[in-house]
């Protein structure tokens, strides 16, 4: 089957013009993914060192604000497509548990100590929400709502 | 063949816009690369698992080396040389190409940095006290900006493309714009996965 264009410009106009009503999901997600890499990265350099959390713990409640506000702001949007939405994220959701899944068996394999561990893992899940959040929003908003 | 029409919106002239090009059918995610895909991180589970020195270098370097180079050959080379195609030829190849990436990229990350890491602990690198711990450290971060440009610019536009060409309307302008994204931000991890090499071969040679 083969499906021509119409003459008309695509209802994609439309959807351009619907990009300055939306929250910057996308971009919280991103300050999000960068806390939590910045605390990934403070503690990886610790390792085997008795250096104080604090940074880390730091970084960590930070990303869980800016991810749980991200996800309040998500909310309240009315005219998205989340059925494509809640599609890709469920998808990448599975992928991103799966690579988070290997780090924290990594991270139990090396006997990593538990207030680390934890951090650890609590970062982890946080990536593993932050991606698939991304990944989601930035393929819906070029969605056509559905009416 | 199931063909969609693209819109090519502000197209430069003189590139075939009689009619508007068609998107052949393909597949968001290639089922093909799944069990490939699913292959590759049990056997990276399997490396950790059994600390093997070998498995481990193999997954590190053969996942490190690929990651480099697709991320290199597609900033570099792939791109200008895309830029230059005709619309219905960008479009097929981006039809074609982009949904392979979107399995063998996060593949390519998981068994680098999973094994990386397993093999740095493996040899005693990650401890602070080893001799050249601020260069890993360095390498840390380069990774870890590279992390959140894939994560949070790359990979959104190629899923974005992709379901863009899935529309029985897709938006041409819309996949040029974002296709540039995919292709410079691919370009800028290339280059600072080339910071990655110096500071890797450096270590292995110390």
């Amino acid at each position: 089957m083969s499906v021509e264009a119409q003459g008309t410009g695509p209802p994609a106009d439309e959807i351009d013009a619907r990009q300055a009503e939306l929250p910057p999901v996308a971009r919280l997600a991103t300050v999000t993914l960068t806390l939590v890499v910045a605390g990934g990265i403070y503690m990886a350099a610790q390792i085997g060192h008795p250096a104080t959390l604090v940074p880390a713990v730091i970084l960590a409640i930070a990303a869980g604000l800016v991810l749980l506000a991200n996800l309040m702001v998500l909310s309240r949007i009315k005219r998205f497509a989340w059925n494509k939405f809640f599609q890709v994220f469920g998808w990448a959701l599975v992928v991103y548990l799966v690579i988070a899944g290997i780090l924290e068996y990594v991270f139990v394999l090396d006997h990593t100590p538990a207030r680390q561990l934890v951090l650890f893992s609590v970062m982890l899940a946080m990536f593993a929400i932050d991606v698939p959040l991304i990944l989601g929003f930035s393929v819906a908003r070029y969605q056509p709502v559905p009416t | 063949m199931t063909d969609t029409a693209v819109h090519v919106g502000s197209a430069p002239p003189g590139d075939g816009m009689g009619s508007p090009p068609r998107v052949p059918e393909f597949s968001i995610v290639p089922l093909v690369g799944i069990p490939i895909a699913a292959a590759l991180l049990v056997g990276l589970i399997v490396a950790i698992a059994t600390n093997s020195l070998w498995a481990l270098t193999f997954f590190h370097v053969g996942g490190g080396g690929l990651w480099t180079s697709i991320d290199l050959f597609l900033g570099l080379i792939i791109g200008p040389i895309l830029g230059c195609l005709s619309i219905p030829a960008r479009v097929e190849f981006t039809a074609k190409f982009m949904p392979k990436m979107v399995v063998i990229m996060p593949t390519l990350v998981a068994m680098t940095l999973g094994s990386g890491f397993q093999l740095a602990r493996h040899l005693g690198n990650l401890s602070v006290s080893y001799p050249h711990h601020g260069w890993l450290v360095a390498s840390y971060v380069i990774v870890g900006v590279m992390a959140i440009i894939a994560l949070g610019l790359l990979e959104p536009a190629n899923l974005a493309v992709l379901f863009e060409l899935k529309k029985p309307h897709p938006n041409g302008e819309r996949i040029g714009r974002l296709m540039r994204v995919f292709i410079y931000t691919a370009g800028i991890t290339g280059v600072m996965q080339v910071a990655t090499i110096i500071i890797m071969t450096f270590l292995a040679s110390r």
